[in-house]
């Protein structure tokens, strides 16, 4: 017996998120063998490969945003919660303070020297090995060397300015480095680090302009920074982006007609873009029961773009619109937006996350056989 | 913290071979050990076709990834109809201090668990595979679509 492949109209009623008034409905994902009597819907890899497809929408180096269709929330969540927490990147761990008569902390000043975005060559950071620490059970850890640390120095002191006019009340001019900001950190290559991070390719804040601490004369601050590779489930600071989020693609269907003021108001619902305005033609006014009988040359609502809908649902809070308009949400339409902090181009970022999922798989593939001998 | 996942797909060439070489050896005898820290527990009470694994390290990231992969999985057996091979699929985080995750597959007679893992495994990285090539294509094609746009 052939699988039963059901109606046209029954798979874009499962493909929807039903979005009510105050509630959601038609949440969970029901494509697995056993749900659906009689239907298929084993994994076929073929069938994966025609029906999934990526669409760009915007690609520049540190901000991007694509569509993943067809694939599963689970998996489309496991590439997010990747990116964020298990794609390693490099920042400031160890911070060794040798002088610091600033009015900061020095466990605050470190804490804020991590933070710190760090952009360097991606050769150099992807051949960087991981930086094993002294553990209870292991009291070595790894030594500091030029494969896993990278140095970076803050030496500065503040000084009175001498031409500073008698009159001059900012103290940035009145004192030399009042103000330290990530700019004054310097880069110290070591051993093979000077092949890879050479003149644009140094390590350096991604933002110049970062303020770190503020100085009077007589301050200074001196110290060394290691920085390491690390993964943002371990700290905040290692995760590669600013932001990495998904939604689902918005649906509106309007199941009856919406005409003349009625339909400005409804444009005005939603965003600028989603509700288009059209007159209703002859041939629409002529059509037996399409509502528009009578209504030729009068204003209608039509759906432009559903993509920019923000899914407000203010729609539904009107009287004038009930039963005329369903929301939803496409179940395997996932609009990914991806920020970097600037150590990795955005794109790459995504990739690396499918990258780190298959090596997952792979090492608990291994882990499985060595279960079994 | 959880091992490497560079590790192992680093292009080593760069490395000064012969500056580098007893670094490089403790390095790997380091690496390995990471990965050999990886192990699935299987939890007591486990029959052939019913068992729990508890993977150490993992949280919902792979487990609801793979409970997916795992619960897509059925056989088609040609004269009677679709008959499914894994009965229940369904992950857990005992406790949330804990960076554990406990699975539980249960088959029917056809399969047994290990196999139902290690297939749900393999269809999670042929998955990856196809992200990876459709992903980069559609990005290339992007790009140049974008540069047309700017050079017209």
């Amino acid at each position: 017996m052939a699988p039963l492949v059901p109606s046209q109209a029954e798979l874009d009623r499962r493909r929807l998120v039903d979005i009510n008034l105050e509630t959601v409905s038609n949440i969970p994902s029901t494509d697995f063998p056993g749900h659906w009597p009689g239907e298929s819907h084993e994994w076929n890899l073929e069938k994966f490969r025609n029906e999934f497809n990526v669409e760009f929408h915007r690609n520049e180096r540190f901000e991007s945003s694509f569509s993943l269709i067809g694939v599963d929330a689970s998996i489309a969540n496991a590439f997010r919660r990747i990116v964020m927490a298990e794609v390693p990147s490099v920042a400031i761990e160890f911070v060794f303070v040798h002088n610091n008569t600033s009015v900061i902390q020095d466990e605050v000043l470190a804490q804020r020297l991590g933070l710190i975005p760090l952009k360097g060559s991606v050769d150099g950071i992807n051949w960087m090995r991981w930086f094993k620490k002294a553990t209870e059970d292991d009291p070595e850890g790894s030594d500091p060397s030029d494969y896993n640390t990278i140095v970076l120095r803050l030496d500065i002191e503040c000084t009175k300015n001498p031409n500073a006019d008698a009159t001059e009340n900012d103290p940035r001019k009145l004192y030399k480095n009042a103000h330290v900001y990530a700019r004054d950190i310097t880069f110290h290559p070591v051993g093979r680090q000077e092949q890879f991070f050479t003149g644009e390719d140094a390590i350096q804040p991604v933002n110049p302009d970062i303020l770190i601490a503020k100085l009077r004369p007589g301050q200074k601050i001196d110290l060394e920074m290691h920085c390491i590779k690390g993964i943002g489930a371990d700290h905040a600071k290692f995760s590669p982006v600013a932001t990495a989020s998904y939604r689902l693609l918005p649906d509106i269907q309007i199941l009856r007609p919406i005409l003349g003021e009625d339909a400005k108001k409804f444009a005005k619902c939603f965003p600028k873009g989603v509700i288009g305005l059209e007159p209703v033609t002859r041939e629409e006014a002529a059509k037996q029961g399409s509502g528009y009988e009578g209504h030729e040359g009068e204003t209608k609502a039509v759906v432009r773009d559903a993509f920019k809908d923000t899914v407000s649902r203010e729609c539904l809070r009107h009287e004038e619109f009930q039963g005329k308009v369903k929301l939803g949400r496409v179940r395997d339409h996932f609009i990914f937006n991806i920020e970097s902090t600037g150590q990795f181009d955005s794109d790459v970022l995504f990739l690396e996350s499918v990258k780190v999922l298959k090596l997952k798989c792979a090492r608990w593939k291994r882990g499985l056989a060595d279960l079994m001998r | 913290m959880p091992a490497s996942v560079h590790s192992q797909d680093q292009d080593q060439s760069m490395m000064d071979a012969t500056a580098a070489a007893p670094q490089e050896q403790e390095q790997q005898v380091e690496q390995e050990d990471v990965l050999e820290e990886k192990r699935i527990i299987v939890l007591p009470g486990a029959t052939e076709t019913a068992a729990s694994f508890q993977f150490e390290g993992e949280g919902h990231t792979l487990g609801n990834a793979l409970r997916y992969a795992i619960m897509k999985k059925c056989v088609l057996l040609f004269i009677v109809s679709v008959v499914d091979i894994v009965e229940f699929c369904g992950y857990t985080i005992p406790h949330p201090s804990e960076t554990k995750m406990n699975l539980r597959i249960q088959t029917y007679d056809t399969t047994n668990a290990v196999e139902a893992l290690e297939k749900g495994l393999d269809s999670l990285m042929d998955l990856c595979d196809v992200v990876t090539d459709k992903f980069t294509a559609s990005r290339d094609a992007f790009n140049a679509s974008e540069a047309d746009k700017m050079n017209s």
